[in-house]
């Protein structure tokens, strides 16, 4: 072999070696920054995923927001750095109706079409009750209002008073004779705002936002409410070839279950 | 004074840029809004990082027509300029890397701390590199740990932790390579150094005024685009040149000036 080729050669694959060695380096700190999940970002922001790819950290919604809600993440913060977010029990969402953080997103990470009704001529016309920041979810075993203490701040605080959050009546079986005013939380109108945990009376929040990822789960395909037309519109696009099958019917139900006992 | 003409200027654009995105956020100014990633101007005209908006763009995601803009924008406005105006003239971090050469030129620091030679293609890898890593990680990867980001930001809207990147910056240019991120390190830099190569604003060097008195190279922060001084009359042709002008500032024999890269008078004889 020619030494220049040779040369040439050794160059290209120490480049190529050192590119891997300092790649595989910052994928891990990429890696490392991006497993924070329970980011609450502002309102019209895509899936977290298509988020994370789309945003170009330029600040204009935090620059937008007239209550100063949104931060944009700063390394130390354990989240990935520059996006948008918000704490809710320091600072919620106001949910303005002309929703300022959304249309000056350059990226379209804040979507309008996904806090925006359409009207007859096809216009958007924004609206923050489609927003869906997070789930405002309860710890019964703090609520004061579970215990039967009488409170109804977070009922009070909520945008969509007894649309997202109402109240359940209920005899307090303790005492015999008062009432338990429960509030719940319904996952159709909830926003994700935030006013209900910034309200809440207790030391840590007993109400508090969590992305719907995280506080929902997803019904499985096997089961049907056959009372429910609109959980039966959800088996429409359903194909006939859902089995069974699991791991488990490998074996018979004789056999597994008497596995391991002798 | 004239020493330090184009040094002054672009002191007062950098400072300039980065005040008038701190006074966007802080007063509501609406001159400049945002930031050097993507910005808006009288609420009107969109600005964005054609290189941010490139590893967005790898990293799978849908680009609005702003974003795509503004990005478009400012790669033709520095695609024609040439060379690396928005490092010379815009990025903060050239304060930083500034700060570290001067200090080891100050203390005559160069013998004793001799800088790594890891050379001037590092940068070109980098910049490959942040496209890879974006289409494999789906996020914008040099945004996503750039010393350039944190310090805008941080100015902007508060450091955090960045602060911590931005001394990396310094502490490696000051003890390991001179010029070291903004000269070969940095991808940001490496992607303008692609598209300003071919603009008309360029650096031209006269060698019949030219008394070899080398204070031009000594100066310059990307020593090898200045290879004809001595040689021959030419432009810069390199866009690894930020044309920052210093070295027409140190010149006392009027050899070194900005020209056109269609002028005749730099170019190449052979």
């Amino acid at each position: 072999m020619m030494p220049e080729r040779r040369d040439f050669l050794l160059k290209t694959i120490k480049s190529l070696g050192l590119a891997t060695a300092g790649g595989l380096a910052w994928s891990g700190f990429i890696e490392e920054g991006r497993s924070a999940p329970l980011m609450l970002r502002p309102p019209g922001a895509v899936q977290e995923k298509q988020f994370l790819a789309s945003c170009v950290k330029c600040g204009m919604c935090v620059e937008a927001c007239p209550y100063d809600a949104l931060n944009l993440a700063q390394p130390g913060d354990g989240s990935p750095v520059g996006t948008p977010y918000f704490i809710p029990r320091t600072n919620p969402c106001r949910m303005c109706n002309d929703i300022p953080c959304v249309p000056v997103c350059p990226t379209g990470s804040l979507d309008k079409a996904l806090v925006s009704d359409k009207d007859k001529g096809g216009e958007l016309i924004l609206n923050i009750n489609l927003a869906r920041m997070g789930l405002a979810v309860i710890d019964r075993e703090t609520c004061i209002a579970y215990s039967g203490i009488q409170c109804d701040a977070c009922y009070r605080a909520c945008p969509l008073i007894d649309k997202a959050v109402t109240v359940e009546y209920t005899r307090n079986v303790r005492t015999g004779k008062h009432a338990i005013m429960a509030p719940i939380v319904h996952s159709n109108a909830c926003t994700g705002c935030g006013l209900c945990e910034n309200a809440c009376v207790t030391k840590k929040a007993a109400i508090f936002v969590l992305p719907r990822e995280i506080a929902m789960g997803e019904s499985s395909e096997r089961y049907m409410k056959g009372w429910d037309e609109r959980d039966q519109e959800r088996m429409r696009d359903v194909t006939d070839k859902v089995t069974t099958e699991t791991p488990r019917s490998e074996k018979k139900a004789v056999d597994y279950l008497n596995e391991d006992v002798f | 004074m004239r020493k330090y003409k184009y040094l002054t200027f672009r002191r007062i654009t950098q400072a300039a840029v980065l005040f008038l995105f701190f006074a966007g956020n802080f007063f509501g100014w609406t001159v400049l809004r945002g930031n050097l990633s993507s910005a808006r101007v009288l609420d009107a005209l969109p600005l964005s990082d054609p290189f941010a908006l490139l590893q967005s763009y790898s990293a799978g995601a849908l680009i609005a027509k702003d974003a795509l803009t503004g990005a478009l924008i400012i790669f033709l406005f520095y695609a024609l300029l040439g060379g690396r105006i928005f490092c010379g003239w815009v990025c903060p971090v050239n304060m930083i890397t500034d700060a570290a050469c001067k200090l080891r030129k100050y203390f005559h620091l160069d013998a004793a701390w001799k800088s790594w030679d890891i050379g001037r293609s590092v940068r070109y890898w980098a910049a490959g590199l942040s496209i890879v890593l974006s289409i494999i990680l789906g996020v914008a990867a040099f945004e996503w740990i750039s010393p350039i980001g944190m310090l805008h930001r941080g100015i902007i809207y508060g450091f955090g932790f960045g602060w911590a990147f931005v001394l990396v910056v310094f502490l490696f240019d000051l003890f390991a390579v001179k010029n070291g991120f903004c000269g070969h390190v940095c991808p940001l830099g490496g992607f303008y150094s692609l598209i300003g190569r071919y603009g008309f604003l360029r650096i031209g060097y006269d060698r019949d005024r030219c008394t070899l008195c080398m204070k031009c190279v000594d100066i310059c922060p990307e020593k090898q685009v200045l290879h004809m001084v001595g040689k021959q009359s030419g432009a810069v042709l390199s866009g690894e040149c930020i044309n920052c002008g210093r070295c027409i500032e140190v010149c006392d024999d009027n050899a070194v000036n900005f020209s056109s890269i269609y002028s005749n008078k730099y170019s190449h004889k052979k």
